[in-house]
């Protein structure tokens, strides 16, 4: 085992581990990304040419997208067995985000109509009954 | 026998690297960038609740003013940009850094806290210009939650601008000693996550907030 493995190798979060070039052009390429994904965000934003309910959504989506090419590209999550304690923290942080999210979307959305009946409600039905 | 046992994987040879339990700890190099990004991670999650909390809150407006009344998308689009350059430029400080080039280094981190320095005057220009109107945070709870948010955002950025300066400091004074490359990973570790923050943070706050 003399050549470097990397099942049994681990890289550090954020570490570029190539040649010059091939480094550069990995946050060239992430820059340029960034860039566009930035730019539709802000033309889906504001254009008219699409449905509006829709809009919303869209962002998210673009937003998750941008964050994607951040991960990749700036801090070198990859998919490589020698950045597994890496994916598997950020799986773990990705998940709780969410549960903390849209879990309290969820609640705070439904909190008015599933509270019981406020006392004057009682009240009209015992008056009617 | 010992072919079969090892097969299945009951035991090793001595000559044998079986996984990561047999040769003890990784290196330092390796470690403390970890433990850094379980910090990012965590803060990420602070952040998460504080975005739970503003989306809960955006439209208990008290009868003051309104996301689209107040935030400007050409300030936003900006402040995007300067962030986004600034988290690039961090990049290309990391690249130099691991060559041992002190002046590249040293120019691109100089650049590194410019644009984030130029991202937070907009947002304090902004910030600012709200209290002025009357729309600061005791305004209602939708203006409360959202100088949290992006205050919180604000003072990480603020936070980042001097750890970038005291890293400028102590590459110059200290080299490229193994201990300050380290110190200067987690540094943009640390300056990426902001940026990936902050595009939550554009989209959810001010983009889908400045919708028609």
């Amino acid at each position: 085992m003399s050549e470097r493995d990397p099942e049994l190798t681990n890289v550090a979060p954020g570490e570029p581990h190539d040649s010059l070039m091939s480094e550069t052009i990995s946050y060239v390429v992430g820059l340029g990304l960034a860039l566009l994904l930035t730019g539709v965000s802000f033309w889906v934003a504001s254009t008219s040419a699409l449905w509006g309910p829709g809009v919303a959504v869209g962002l998210v989506v673009l937003a998750i997208a941008q964050m994607g090419v951040h991960l990749v590209f700036f801090l070198h999550i990859t998919s490589g067995p020698d950045n597994a304690n890496n994916v598997l923290a950020l799986a773990f942080g990705v998940l709780i985000v969410f549960v903390v999210m849209i879990g309290t979307i969820w609640i705070m959305a439904h909190l008015a109509a599933n509270m019981g009946p406020t006392p004057e409600m009682t009240n009209l039905m015992t008056q009617r009954g | 026998m010992t072919t079969e046992v090892a097969a299945v994987g009951l035991t090793h040879g001595a000559s044998e690297d079986t996984g990561l339990g047999n040769r003890g700890p990784q290196s330092k190099g390796i470690v403390v960038p970890f433990g850094f990004w379980l910090f990012v991670l965590s803060d990420m999650v602070l952040f998460s609740a504080l975005f739970a909390t503003y989306a809960s809150l955006v439209h208990a407006t008290d009868g003051g003013p309104v996301t689209n009344q107040l935030f400007d998308r050409t300030n936003v689009a900006i402040e995007t940009l300067a962030l986004l350059i600034s988290s690039f430029i961090c990049g290309l400080a990391i690249i130099a850094a691991k060559r041992n080039n002190l002046l590249w280094t040293e120019i691109w981190l100089l650049f590194t806290g410019l644009f984030g320095f130029v991202f937070l005057v907009i947002e304090l220009t902004e910030f600012v210009g709200m209290v002025h109107i009357g729309a600061g945070p005791q305004r209602s709870a939708f203006l409360s939650s959202f100088f949290t948010l992006v205050g919180c955002h604000g003072a990480h950025v603020t936070a980042g601008l001097l750890w970038i300066g005291t890293m400028m400091a102590q590459v110059w004074a200290k080299g490229f000693q193994p201990h300050i490359i380290r110190r200067l990973l987690c540094l943009s570790i640390f300056w990426h996550a902001l940026d990936i923050i902050w595009v939550a943070i554009f989209t959810i706050v001010y983009l889908i907030g400045t919708l028609p």
